[in-house]
């Protein structure tokens, strides 16, 4: 395998892919790592229907002579121009390290997942989760669906579950139609998306799609049987076999971090030009500010011009993105969270799914650093990345101090060795 | 997908299970009618988050434990343990 390049890509959703591309049509040598089995990100993910772009960009990307390392996953950066990567082959582990001059970060986001009593239960799964299962081959024909949750992905996902034969029974927004108008001012002005909106809501015209209305709890003995929704005020128990709960997204911002990129409110600082304050490294996507796939595409083509130094040929997708940002902002103030789903989560609600940590028991923690020592919240093997969000909501609280490995590692990897995987232990758990 | 592919057979705690090719294990594991993992308090839990990043889904496959279900595609004889 390649490990030296010119550029190293991380992430294969829509900017990955447009960055590496166009990268590659520069003439540069260019690696693409992903951590999943094909590329696409979440929300181009292989296993269903893709819309003609997704379809455009991944032949390009087939096509092209960028160097796939799909499967790969980051875990350490040990100095300036190195990653390190491993994957897992049936026993074994491999690990490599990629060397770059230039590094184009577009590490995506995740969904933000919030608790409230029952939400550990099997099928209780993230909304683009239960999708991404189903795109995995989990059948989905015939069963009762409730969406909940916040923000444009709960439409996207209904209307895609609708579409492979599930019973979807309701959309259930937590915000509140007054605010929902900046976004929808934003969408008049996008006749694009506005068009995709409208496409989603006929394929799940049948389901009813309710604002004000989150999840209050959700029963079962082994596995999920119905959830409770609370809609102004009023609860409703609904029997379902899969409650699928997104909260908007987080930005995964661990790899820019580590390397020690700035933020901004969470997000990673760039210029026009998407150059963050290194140097070497450029962020494309989501995690400069979540806004989708039309200005992933850009920021990823204009990144890659940027560090190919094309980046005077860029002014005009530059110009494109200045335009598209107002969604940017639009988006956020529509998906903001309103108060009451911190009504939902009870002293007994499991906050860490990890460590099995309880809501009572982080209400006298002063911080995530303190909660981490005194309760293990945020120590297990996802290293906060679900409670962390939740905590936010929560109580606050930001998360701090990332540092390798990025995920848990084999310890082969980590030594740089090449042992079995079966004689070495996971390690990830940091203070 | 491309449909003239083949089913795959891999076995879930032992019992066989038939997916089709591109089937990630997360989701040949609830076809097989089985949870994922038990947490630190014991409770049964299934995947959640469908992309790599909760860990909730971690199984043995063919005896290397803490494997994400949800970023492993099945192939053929796959051996998967739950817990």
């Amino acid at each position: 395998m390649k490990t030296t390049f010119e550029i190293v890509v991380v992430g294969a959703g829509p900017a990955g892919i447009a960055a590496a591309v166009t990268a590659a049509e520069s003439g540069r040598s260019v690696g693409l790592v992903d951590d999943n089995p094909a590329p696409g990100g979440q929300i181009w993910r292989a296993g269903g229907c893709l819309p003609a772009a997704a379809r455009n960009w991944i032949n390009r990307l087939e096509q092209s002579l960028v160097e796939r390392l799909q499967g790969w996953r980051v875990f350490d950066s040990p100095e300036r121009g190195v990653l390190r990567v491993e994957r897992n082959r049936s026993t074994f582990a491999e690990h490599a390290e990629l060397r770059f001059e230039k590094l184009i970060l577009a590490t995506g986001a995740r969904e933000r997942l919030l608790p409230f009593p029952g939400w550990t239960l099997p099928n209780v799964m993230g909304a683009g989760g239960l999708d991404a299962m189903v795109r995995g081959g989990l059948p989905i024909e015939g069963k009762r669906v409730v969406v909940a949750g916040t923000g444009p992905l709960l439409l996207a996902v209904a209307a895609h579950l609708s579409e492979r034969g599930a019973r979807v029974l309701a959309i259930c927004e937590q915000a509140s139609h007054r605010q929902m108008v900046p976004l929808a001012a934003q969408l008049a002005r996008q006749p694009g998306k506005l068009w995709q909106g409208v496409q989603y809501r006929w394929r799940t015209r049948r389901t009813p799609y309710r604002m004000n209305c989150r999840p209050v709890s959700a029963q079962g003995d082994e596995k999920l049987k119905s959830v409770v929704l609370e809609e102004n005020g009023k609860q409703q128990v609904m029997e379902c076999d899969y409650l699928a709960c997104g909260f908007h997204l987080v930005p995964n911002t661990e790899l820019p971090e580590l390397l020690g990129c700035r933020l901004e409110d969470g997000f990673v600082s760039t210029n026009d030009l998407m150059q963050t304050s290194l140097q070497n490294v450029a962020c494309a996507g989501e995690p400069t500010g979540i806004g989708g796939v039309e200005i992933a595409l850009l920021e990823g083509r204009i990144a890659a011009m940027a560090v190919c130094g094309r980046g005077r040929e860029a002014h005009g997708l530059i110009r494109k993105r200045r335009a598209a940002r107002g969604f940017v902002s639009a988006l956020s103030r529509a998906c903001g969270l309103t108060s009451r789903m911190r009504e939902s989560a009870n002293d007994e609600t499991i906050v860490c799914r990890c460590e099995d940590v309880l809501l009572g028991s982080l209400r006298e923690r002063s911080g995530w650093r303190d909660a981490k020592l005194h309760t293990r919240c945020g120590m297990g093997p996802c290293q906060g990345r679900v409670c962390g969000g939740a905590v936010e909501y929560l109580f606050g609280w930001h998360v701090e101090s990332v540092r390798p490995p990025l995920f848990p590692s084999f310890v082969s990897s980590l030594a740089g060795s090449a042992a079995q995987t079966n004689d070495s232990e996971h390690i990830g758990e940091t203070v | 997908m491309p449909e003239m592919l083949l089913p795959i057979v891999l076995t879930v705690n032992g019992a066989a299970v038939r997916v089709m090719p591109g089937t990630t294990v997360a989701a040949a594991v609830l076809l097989a009618g089985s949870t994922t993992r038990n947490s630190v308090r014991g409770e049964i839990r299934g995947p959640l988050c469908g992309m790599g990043i909760c860990f909730e889904c971690r199984v043995t496959i063919d005896g290397v434990p803490h494997q994400r279900s949800c970023q492993v595609l099945c192939t053929p004889r796959m051996q998967v343990a739950t817990s």
